[in-house]
């Protein structure tokens, strides 16, 4: 597979009449795209827009999910496929042009206990990669007749279509940065660099239950076995996220489309090794089924013929098992491994971080420290509800104090100690 | 700029003697005495040590909440930027006295610069709240450790606090888990780190996997008729509300709770305060995570002897391991005061 991404750079966002895009500036007519989103359900009760800048005085929480607007200009399906009928087609060739610099943010009542927070500026913005986008946030409340699980789907749903109705305006739109990515069937690949290491990814995605999902084409993740994918095929959308796991190191959307892992071996293919594509895998709860998706796992990376892979987490805790069963049964099988994870190490760091280990483990990244606590002072500006500080995973009781300043683990943070490495927060032994 | 340190000392470094006089209380005195002045004078300005406070190590060691609270209340009038303590080499007592106070100064938020032997149990005990340099085993070594700890209060002066990691700083590891800002995000870290694993390179992981501690089974219950069974769980069923406030990730406590003449729960008498898990099925039916239902049928067909009246219960999500030993640590008192034969633990 061959896509071309260009990169339309968006200086400025802004309400308007029309909404439109000319030399950089994002257009967005209030009013339609409110008549829009509320359209999409008819369970949603109240949408607002807002636009956050970086250094703003704005808090957005909590917040469900980061979604970048993109669409495809040449080849076949659609921007997150799989999610309506006749949209099954595969992803990840031709031409995809993203608006580069801004994204859509949605927010609004709390579903789970763990969405996060975003702060455009102060301390709590070097925590967040999304205080540097230039965020359309969507503020939607459904009506009491929807469950937990409604909810999340209508969110998710508000996310996506807004965010590929935004794409559209990309589409004619000439490209400031363009770059190709290609990788060639499994045999052709492996034949173009034929002295150099074959490397892949393991891409765990969040399974652990409702409220805890990923879609895979559509698909709830939890219902498939570990299979392949081309690595251009996430940056149209194969990976949606529909989960409200810790916010530090829960997967948005956007984060997917931009797979840094992917993104970094991209740079030194067909120079340091050869990156052969993608094993996308689950995080199930049920001890059968870790043992199941990671004996997959490894039998696809010796069916690629891999020499190493990279594997990545996502979430805590329970998935730390999944982690290290593929850590385990791959290097048992002479594969050798590099993991991403974060770590729980108590407030002061002084615990041990992990839920699971294994001595194959020798080459371990972290993405930070979730429980170090952090003080995040009032912002002039409060997008969506910011008493929920109290009992989002992070924070507790008290966390939220009167002059609206906030005391809490860094793990109230979207995307802090992202497990993709999506940022930059390490963890020293000090 | 200057920073403002206190120092800790015992009776000997203190100048008040010897083993007579270690049981001598806590006495504050202006200015630096005995291996301060030195300190001062390599500091070269750059701190100065307004009080030393001079404690006999028996006294500190025999009399520790009294001697805590009296180092508490004198750090919180002068609040020093700095505690400096010792060195202590690898004298027990003051080495322990030295960790303890450096414990007390960061509950306050003030850090603490020390310098002890390695083998010292104060090192080993309280490495969490101090930077301590390695130093001699005896005080033959002073002339090595305090170059040693003037070099880390100048760079934690310099740095403001932000000290790097053990082998650039010169400080014995703490045992702590630090965040910092890299340079580079994860993901190019980790394509890195594979280019040198690939090419047979050194690399340097930046997590130790940890080794676990292994619980030995206990012996099966010989008579269930006649055992009390208790349920402990870290599923976080509660009483509807919370009632003690259990986080929902990374909770600070445990709670314990009645199910004396319950014979079920329901949605509307319990709930989970649980955020890491879907917690519908469980706030439809508690019961589901925390078996009262199930333990009282069995009571009734005399399975079991009896259910214990009390249940104990926090929140597993993102809790560090840590806490969570010292929670179940403490279950586990409960349980045996009550006399319970065995527990169910829940998890989820």
């Amino acid at each position: 597979m061959k896509l071309e991404i260009g990169n339309i750079h968006v200086k400025a966002l802004e309400f308007a009449e029309n909404t439109a895009l000319s030399a950089g500036t994002v257009q967005i007519d209030q009013q339609a795209l409110v008549g829009f989103i509320r359209e999409l359900d008819h369970r949603i009760a109240s949408v607002a827009l807002d636009i956050a800048r970086p250094g703003d005085k704005t808090r957005i929480m909590p917040v469900k999910d980061v979604i970048e607007p993109r669409c495809k200009v040449e080849g076949k399906g659609s921007m997150f496929p799989g999610r309506n009928p006749g949209e099954e087609a595969m992803v990840g060739e031709g031409r995809t042009h993203v608006l580069k610099g801004m994204a859509v943010v949605t927010t609004g009542k709390v579903v789970g206990f763990q969405e996060g927070i975003i702060d455009m500026s102060g301390p709590g913005a070097e925590y967040t990669p999304f205080s540097t986008t230039l965020n359309l946030v969507i503020t939607c409340e459904v009506d009491d007749t929807c469950n937990q699980y409604d909810h999340e789907a209508i969110l998710r749903k508000v996310g996506i279509e807004t965010a590929n109705l935004i794409g559209q305006l990309a589409k004619t739109a000439i490209a400031d940065h363009s770059r190709t990515y290609e990788t060639k069937p499994l045999l052709e690949q492996a034949a173009q660099y034929p002295n150099l290491p074959k490397v892949g990814y393991v891409y765990m995605l969040q399974s652990q239950g409702l409220l805890h999902d990923t879609y895979l084409y559509g698909v709830d993740v939890k219902t498939i076995l570990p299979t392949l994918l081309y690595p251009t095929e996430v940056m149209d959308g194969a990976i949606m996220s529909g989960n409200c796991v810790s916010a530090c190191d829960k997967n948005p959307s956007i984060v997917h489309q931009n797979s840094p892992v992917i993104h970094e071996l991209f740079e030194h293919h067909g120079s340091k090794y050869n990156f052969m594509g993608v094993i996308v895998t689950n995080e199930n709860v049920t001890l059968a089924d870790k043992e199941r998706s990671s004996n997959y796992v490894a039998k696809l990376a010796v069916q690629m013929g891999l020499d190493a892979v990279i594997i990545s987490e996502e979430g805590f805790g329970n998935p730390d098992a999944d982690l290290v069963m593929n850590c385990r049964k791959l290097e048992d099988a002479g594969i050798k491994t590099v993991l991403l994870t974060d770590e729980y190490a108590g407030q002061n760091g002084e615990s041990q971080s992990l839920a699971d280990s294994t001595p194959k483990g020798d080459a371990v990244v972290t993405n930070g420290n979730a429980n170090q606590v952090v003080h995040l002072p009032a912002m002039d500006k409060l997008l969506g509800h910011d008493t929920y500080a109290n009992v989002i995973a992070g924070g507790w009781d008290g966390s939220l104090h009167a002059d609206g300043s906030i005391t809490a683990e860094i793990q109230v943070i979207t995307g802090a100690t992202n497990e993709l490495g999506y940022h930059n927060l390490t963890t020293i032994a000090g | 700029m200057t920073i403002k340190i206190v120092h800790y000392l015992n009776q000997f470094f203190g100048q008040k003697g010897g083993e007579e006089a270690a049981n001598l209380p806590i006495e504050l005195v202006n200015g630096p005495v005995g291996p301060g002045t030195a300190l001062q004078a390599a500091l070269a300005g750059k701190g100065e040590i307004v009080r030393t406070i001079i404690c006999g190590d028996s006294y500190f060691n025999e009399n520790e909440g009294v001697a805590c609270m009296g180092i508490r209340e004198i750090l919180e009038d002068i609040k020093p930027d700095l505690l400096v303590a010792g060195p202590a080499f690898n004298a027990g007592r003051y080495g322990m006295a030295c960790g303890k106070v450096g414990e007390v100064a960061h509950g306050l938020g003030i850090a603490t610069i020390s310098g002890m032997y390695n083998e010292n149990p104060g090192y080993e005990l309280y490495k969490n709240y101090s930077y301590m340099v390695p130093t001699s085993n005896s005080a033959a070594g002073m002339r090595q450790a305090l170059p040693a700890m003037v070099k880390l209060i100048t760079t934690w002066a310099e740095k403001e606090g932000r000290l790097g990691t053990p082998e650039e700083e010169g400080y014995m590891p703490r045992g702590l888990r630090v965040n910092v800002f890299s340079e580079e995000r994860g993901a190019r870290r980790a394509v890195n780190m594979l280019i040198s694993k690939l090419a047979g390179e050194p690399f340097k992981t930046e997590y130790e996997m940890p080794v676990f501690d292994r619980v030995e089974p206990q012996p099966p219950v010989m008579d269930l008729s006649k055992a009390t069974i208790a349920l402990v769980t870290s599923g976080g069923v509660v009483p509807k509300g919370n009632p003690d406030r259990i986080e929902s990730s990374s909770a600070s406590k445990f709670g314990e709770y009645s199910v004396a003449g319950l014979q079920t729960l329901t949605c509307e008498s319990h709930e989970t305060a649980h955020g890491g898990y879907d917690p519908v099925a469980c706030n439809q039916d508690p019961n589901r995570v925390l078996p009262v239902d199930v333990l009282r049928d069995m009571e009734r067909e005399g399975k079991i002897g009896k259910l214990h009246d009390l249940y104990y219960s926090t929140v597993g999500n993102g809790t560090s391991v840590a806490n969570a030993k010292a929670y179940g640590h403490a279950i586990a008192m409960h349980l045996l005061n009550a006399g319970v034969s065995a527990a169910i633990l829940t998890s989820t």
